[in-house]
């Protein structure tokens, strides 16, 4: 497959892996914050191939893992309603909340089920008249302006029957966040490269000149993320604390404009709960009172279906990479992919699970 | 996040005002909205997130940067530093 | 199916790699509460680990015998020095209709395989029917004309049937539950928990195809694909594997949870750790764009028509020989060893080099998003 082939090929990783491991003098500690980047690490064993070179810590970002536990208790009382058909990404339905995960509740008679795109759900709600459809919208910004559009096709088409459940989350302020602790370790950051494809480079260069950290935009497949990894290297060795774009195959320095315009038209940044983290400030989107109607929070009234986050949680050390999913006492024990505690252990991109599911066998303290 | 990943564009139509193409992954195609990429052609390589193409590929850039990382890996080679060097703890 | 618990990372051995160590935190907690058990969830159909806990936690305390707990894809039992296999199944496929086959001939050809997996000529089968009240007559007749055909063609009779029509709404449409019968060769004894450290691991073909077959026309999921479904009776391939080399010690079929589910099940059962190599997994061009774009790995997704052989060393060649010579098995692969290391425990050596852990998946696999 053109564009994704060639970026796993096996000689060239091994080359600049090996020139990571010229170039690096000490463990530069590298955060990557998307968790398909996560996943992609891991599967293909990149840490095994760097050695000591970088020390890697796994970011927030996965969306799954920091819907926070309310969200999904709002999402489970909508797919009890016997009215409402709730439609969602595929990794949504196994993340517990206070009480269950959509799963239990598709086995108690939720009608819940799973699209691959926002726009199956609203063909599924202009085919249904007589349910009322509501889709999960959890992501990033990458996924925003899909939301946005269904909004817009819904709205075009008339539809009286189909609303959004938001949850979108934003990255650069949970990377301010995380700047900002006295506890970070982290020197360098891999930006999400389909993040960026969508809102561009600029708000990442506020960050590394406001912290003085090397950030390096970067793609998904292993070549990717190897190279985006070689030139933070490079930058740390240098001193340098600059933005640099290794995904310029598909990012642009604005972004997606098309897209941008879309999420304007239909969201607005709030205030949200990240699982495991608590409230960051202007770190989500909601949508706009203008489109009322396709809100499902403002539909139902779930606005005061409230959860108490735990007070203590590892979690929350794991996401902003001040420990190890294997610094947790009950990784593999208590806490497994079929058994979660928490978050990142549910979803397959979540640091726990990654971990868990390809990396387990090399666990040693 | 962000599964996103490339594939072909076969063949553009309007299908109720929405600009979609059908997009190709090795092998398997399936409709994606081209709203967001207005200058994609048939031919074009898109990247494709639950059904939105987010970007065109940029094929000269594409080339320029792969032949660095190509030159890399040969490099790796020459230097004998591409020897299977598993790191087991 | 053999019950896989949980590895639990402090009592795996301490031989080679894999120590470890659990420092006590003062402070660290997850108290995040566990999901409700108590209800039987679609993960418990998956085969991979819920299912395995099914099997310990409900069925096999109440159910348990000598021949059960063996826990085999068929049971053995011995009559009058014959040994008889017996297998059954239900099969529960939507849509009912799919490229490259259909519920009916699904179901003969899943059964026939459970009883091929144990050596055994399959002889005779029966069928039970749980018909959905509204289904159309048209449809259930071209169903049992294609179990019909999928058993004449493979030499099997359909010797006994039942059927029971439910209330609209349940069933999707239909259901069915079949039982087979065979004769277990002579002279040969297939066993989950026979593989040893050295043997071969092969696999007949190019893997995923049902699965990608049949996500392909899931509403909320439909792409386009030539992808046909490979469901087929394998009795036929597993004689010409058995004629050319007896040193097979398990043969399988990847259905439900895949390839990787299947060879957990046997590294646990047989105690032995595997070490699979990625280059070698064969995976045809069309499942593989499949899998990138829901983000799925094919090492997980359903195969009708494959198996996978556990083979001695020096019976590698043969047995893949044997496996090209017929039309199922032409794309036949040796994909890795039965390893002393982290038994147990399935591992692939990347294409970098590097390892990662073939993991069984708690339930369904999830088209995901990241």
């Amino acid at each position: 497959m053109k564009y994704m082939d060639e970026y796993r090929d096996a000689k060239i990783a091994r080359g600049i892996a090996a020139e990571i491991r010229r170039r690096s003098t000490r463990p530069w500690v590298l955060m990557e914050i998307c968790g398909g980047q996560t996943h992609t690490l891991m599967r293909y064993g990149i840490d095994e191939l760097l050695g000591k070179s970088v020390e890697l810590v796994h970011g927030p970002g996965c969306p799954v893992c920091v819907t926070p536990l309310e969200m999904i208790d709002r999402a489970n009382a909508l797919a009890r309603r016997p009215d409402v058909t709730l439609l969602s990404y595929g990794d949504m339905l196994r993340v517990p909340g206070s009480e269950m995960d959509l799963f239990h509740v598709k086995a108690e008679g939720g009608d819940v089920r799973i699209v691959y795109s926002p726009t199956d759900a609203v063909e599924l709600a202009r085919n249904n008249p007589d349910r009322h459809v509501v889709f999960f919208a959890i992501g990033f910004e990458t996924t925003a302006p899909a939301h946005a559009m269904a909004v817009l096709q819904a709205e075009r088409l008339g539809l009286k029957n189909f609303s959004l459940l938001v949850s979108h989350v934003l990255v650069p302020p949970a990377i301010r966040m995380l700047l900002q602790s006295s506890r970070n370790r982290v020197q360098g950051f891999i930006a999400p490269g389909h993040v960026c494809t969508i809102v561009g480079v600029g708000e990442y260069e506020e960050l590394a000149r406001e912290f003085h950290v090397p950030i390096v935009v970067g793609g998904f497949e292993p070549v990717d993320l190897l190279e985006a990894i070689r030139l933070l290297v490079v930058q740390l060795e240098e001193g340098r604390t600059e933005v640099e774009n290794s995904y310029s195959r598909t990012v642009l320095y604005g972004g997606n404009r098309a897209a941008q315009d879309a999420v304007e038209r239909v969201f607005e940044v709030t205030d949200r709960k990240w699982r495991g983290v608590g409230e960051i400030g202007s770190s989500g989107l909601r949508l706009q009172e203008k489109y009322a109607a396709f809100d499902a929070e403002r539909l139902f009234g779930l606005q005061d279906v409230r959860a108490e986050e735990p007070s203590e949680c590892i979690s929350a050390e794991v996401l902003l990479g001040h420990k190890k999913p294997t610094d947790c006492p009950a990784f593999g024990t208590r806490c497994t992919p079929e058994k979660p505690l928490g978050a990142p252990m549910v979803s397959t991109e979540g640091a726990c699970a990654a971990y868990h599911q390809y990396r387990r066998h090399l666990v040693t303290l | 996040m962000c599964l996103a990943i490339p594939g072909k564009v076969a063949e553009i139509q309007i299908k109720e005002g929405v600009r979609t193409g059908r997009v190709l992954f090795g092998g398997i195609a399936r409709q994606a909205c081209l709203d967001f990429v207005p200058e994609a052609r048939e031919g074009d390589y898109v990247l494709v997130h639950v059904g939105f193409a987010i970007s065109v590929v940029d094929k000269e850039e594409a080339e320029r940067t792969y032949a660095l990382l190509e030159s890399m890996g040969v490099l790796g080679e020459e230097l004998g530093l591409n020897a299977d060097e598993r790191r087991t703890p | 199916m053999q019950p896989i618990t949980n590895i639990d990372a402090t009592s795996l051995p301490s031989e080679g790699a894999i120590k470890i160590e659990i420092k006590e935190s003062a402070g660290f907690s997850c108290p995040v509460p566990l999901p409700a058990g108590g209800r039987v969830l679609l993960g418990h159909g998956s085969g991979g680990k819920l299912s395995a806990e099914l099997l310990n936690d409900v069925f096999l305390p109440a159910l348990g015998n000598p021949v059960l707990d063996r826990l085999e894809d068929q049971a053995v039992v011995s009559l009058n020095g014959m040994r008889l296999a017996m297998s059954t199944d239900s099969f529960v496929v939507k849509p009912l209709f799919f490229k490259g086959g259909d519920i009916g001939s699904l179901a003969v050809h899943g059964t026939i395989n459970d009883l091929a997996m144990g050596a055994a000529k399959p002889l005779w089968m029966s069928v039970a029917f749980i018909l959905e009240e509204g289904l159309e007559m048209e449809v259930l007749r071209r169903v049992v004309a294609s179990m019909q055909d999928a058993a004449e063609t493979a030499g099997v009779q359909i010797v006994t049937g039942d059927t029971k029509v439910v209330e609209k709404g349940s069933a999707d449409g239909m259901y069915i539950n079949t039982t087979g019968v065979g004769l277990v060769r002579e002279g040969i004894c297939l066993s989950a928990s026979q593989a040893k450290v050295g043997d071969a691991i092969i696999v007949s073909g190019m893997l995923g195809d049902h699965g990608i077959a049949i996500l392909a026309e899931r509403e909320g999921l439909k792409f386009e694909t030539e992808v046909r479904s490979d469901s087929a009776a394998l009795y036929e391939l597993v004689k010409t594997l058995l004629d050319a080399t007896h040193e097979v010690r398990c043969l399988r079929d990847p259905t439900r949870g895949g390839l990787s589910s299947t060879l957990n099940e046997i590294a646990g059962s047989s105690q032995v750790g595997m070490e699979l190599d990625e280059a070698t997994i064969p995976v045809r061009e069309q499942v593989r764009g499949a899998c990138e774009m829901l983000g799925l790995d094919p090492m997980y997704v359903a195969n009708e028509g494959k198996l996978v052989a556990i083979v001695s060393a020096v019976a590698a060649e043969p047995a893949l020989a044997a496996l090209r010579s017929h039309p199922l098995g032409a794309e036949a692969r040796i994909i890795g060893r039965v390893t002393k290391e982290h038994p147990r425990m399935v591992v692939m050596r990347t294409t970098f080099g590097t390892t990662r852990i073939v993991d069984m998946l708690a339930g369904d696999q999830l088209p995901r998003i990241c």
